[in-house]
């Protein structure tokens, strides 16, 4: 188990070694100058080659990617161009509100998951069956960002139920701040119940097909005191693989959300720096993504490793 | 927003999950003829349906000077946010522009990106899968180590930074996409080629004296097609996907030039009192990404042995 910990460890700090290089490219990529950038029209020859030198333009390109790298690792990810804030601050403010949309996403897409797959498993190919993949499908297949206007539409503007954008942290007023979430995680979340569902339908009918239920089934045991007292347990440890797999997406599909719903995360960050070439809040939106990706991979191996024991020798 | 994948670059499939093993069945690539292909294929009434409506939007992007009512970036041919009426079959934008031919000439974005997207990234990661699997050694690592690393990356995350490198315009936003979508094509030709080159024939072309590069493009390429093209025709759809989730940014080709997110994302500000102008190219979008999703799926089950259900 240890060996298994430490060498998936190791591959996690070499993909994110490789994700730093590849964001420092690409922020060298682009045009113009940045020593021109931060000098703005009015300065001397002399202000110009001191301030290239501070900022190490001077040097290799390898020097400069490690002198950058050490920055990125004491956590100073720059200035805003804009606004002259640090842009560690403004990317961690912005990443809780996204954070807090993912995690709502994963509750409510398991909580359509599961009912709709057992309903699914225990009545194979009749109208639930039928019914409730049909609407997996159509669900994973809306994308998420038209999927909310049309909730918006329905919800706030037809039936004034929920309201249709904004942002309350559920720390400072839970009620508002959970009201304000319900439509933007039910955007997210059934994009996820639909896979999670379609999972849970095949690994419980592969679990009812064992010989061993055959034989309780055959002894008068409820079918559904064996999904729920033994199948189930099993059938939801593929779910874990199924987050870390689809975190990514899921953070991508958060960006576009938010936009719909005017959620200041990550989405609205970035595009607006984008709108305003405000490069280091770009660069530290994409660090800090990527980073919680990998992260967020690395944890759930780590997990599924702890609750499937099969895998630990992998 | 982008199509699920797994580890390998292949779609992710629901129903592989907490399986024992990823291949239920052997490998046991049989040559069948176009005809005995046909018939296997068109037993799947998805894969058929599919198929119509590819082939009905490719007819629409090809065709939309001839289709298209009105011209699609002319202001003022109807009332503004006009509903759907027989003069405009689904409505008309705030600008007064006739939104069913903004929809048909959105259509040709949604393809050039989705398919010149696609293929710049098959070409790209094919030929970097094929270098890596044939080569080995550390070429073989540098460039898998690469792979990683933009595999790390969700999509649209990618694809925003590129657009933010390269600015605005198609152009931009196929090279944006085609990145994203370069790790996968390389790790399942890499992984087919390793299993190909024990092959006793590229033994024999070896020792033939044929030389590197003939071998992997007459004997290697060949014999690792078939799970490349089910791996193409099942990244369209998340192409056309990421397409629209940057033009909804506004970070997509700029306007007027019709594209199905910018219209989603015009049509929100007016979703109180002219809600048709964000629906129909939903409508559209959804109805692309779910008949290539469906053909993509029908190509897997006839074309790569491995993964048929």
């Amino acid at each position: 188990m240890v060996r298994f910990v430490l060498s998936r460890i190791g591959q996690t700090l070499a993909v994110l070694f490789t994700v730093s290089v590849i964001i420092f490219a690409l922020m060298r990529m682009i045009p113009g100058d940045p020593v021109l950038m931060r000098l703005g029209d009015d300065f001397t020859q002399e202000a110009y080659d001191r301030l290239r030198g501070e900022l190490g333009f001077d040097r290799s390109i390898v020097t400069q990617y490690f002198i950058w790298l050490g920055q990125v690792l004491r956590g100073d990810l720059g200035d805003s161009y804009l606004n002259h804030e640090r842009v560690s601050r403004l990317v961690l403010e912005a990443f809780v509100p996204t954070l807090v949309l993912v995690l709502a996403s994963v509750i409510v897409g398991i909580l359509i998951a599961v009912p709709s797959g057992i309903v699914a498993a225990m009545r194979k190919d009749s109208l639930w069956d039928w019914g409730s993949m049909g609407f997996a499908i159509f669900v994973y297949s809306m994308p998420s960002f038209w999927k909310g206007i049309i909730l918006i539409w329905i919800f706030s503007v037809y039936l004034g139920w929920f309201p249709a954008m904004g942002y309350v942290p559920p720390w400072t007023n839970l009620s508002q701040g959970l009201w304000r979430l319900v439509l933007p995680a039910v955007t997210l979340g059934t994009f996820f119940s639909g896979l999670v569902a379609r999972i849970i339908r095949s690994s419980l009918l592969e679990v009812l097909d064992q010989d061993y239920v055959k034989a309780a089934r055959a002894r008068g045991v409820r079918r559904a005191a064996l999904v729920y007292k033994h199948a189930l347990a099993n059938a939801l440890i593929p779910v874990v693989t199924v987050i870390g797999l689809q975190f990514g997406a899921l953070l991508g599909g958060a960006v576009l959300t938010e936009t719909v719903f005017a959620i200041p995360g990550m989405g609205r960050l970035s595009v607006n720096a984008i709108l305003n070439r405000d490069y280091s809040v770009v660069q530290g939106t994409i660090l800090v993504g990527v980073f919680a990706v990998v992260v967020v991979n690395l944890v759930v191996d780590l997990a599924y490793a702890f609750l499937n024991p099969r895998i630990r020798v992998a | 927003m982008a199509q699920p994948l797994e580890a390998d670059g292949r779609r992710f499939d629901p129903e592989e999950v907490g399986r024992p093993g990823p291949a239920a069945t052997p490998a046991g690539t049989s040559r069948t003829s176009l005809g005995r292909w046909w018939r296997r294929f068109a037993r799947n009434p998805g894969a058929l349906f599919g198929l119509a409506v590819f082939v009905a939007i490719v007819a629409m992007a090809v065709l939309a000077p001839v289709l298209a009512p009105y011209d699609p970036i002319a202001q003022g041919v109807g009332q503004p946010m006009e509903g759907p009426s027989s003069a405009h079959w689904a409505g008309t934008d705030s600008f007064g522009r006739d939104i069913w031919s903004r929809i048909i000439y959105g259509s040709r974005v949604a393809l050039i990106v989705g398919i010149v997207a696609v293929l710049l990234a098959m070409v790209i990661g094919v030929t970097l899968g094929l270098i890596s699997g044939y080569y080995g050694g550390w070429i073989d690592v540098v460039i898998m180590r690469v792979m990683d690393g933009l595999f790390a990356f969700p999509i649209i995350i990618l694809a925003i930074a590129m657009m933010a490198v390269m600015g605005f315009g198609v152009r931009n936003v196929i090279i944006a996409v085609a990145v994203g979508f370069i790790a996968p094509f390389a790790r399942v030709t890499r992984g087919d080629v390793l299993a190909v080159k024990e092959e006793p024939y590229i033994e024999a072309a070896r020792l033939a004296g044929v030389g590197s590069l003939a071998i992997i493009f007459q004997h290697v390429l060949p014999n690792v097609m078939a799970p490349i093209i089910v791996q193409g025709a099942l990244r369209v759809s998340g192409a056309i996907i990421t397409e629209a989730g940057l033009s909804f940014l506004g970070l997509g080709p700029p306007p007027p030039t019709p594209a199905w997110g910018r219209m989603i994302a015009e049509g929100q500000t007016f979703i109180v009192m002219a809600p048709h102008i964000s629906t129909f190219p939903g409508i559209a979008l959804m109805l692309a990404i779910v008949a290539l999703n469906l053909l993509g799926d029908g190509l897997r089950d006839t074309l790569d042995p491995r993964m048929r259900r």
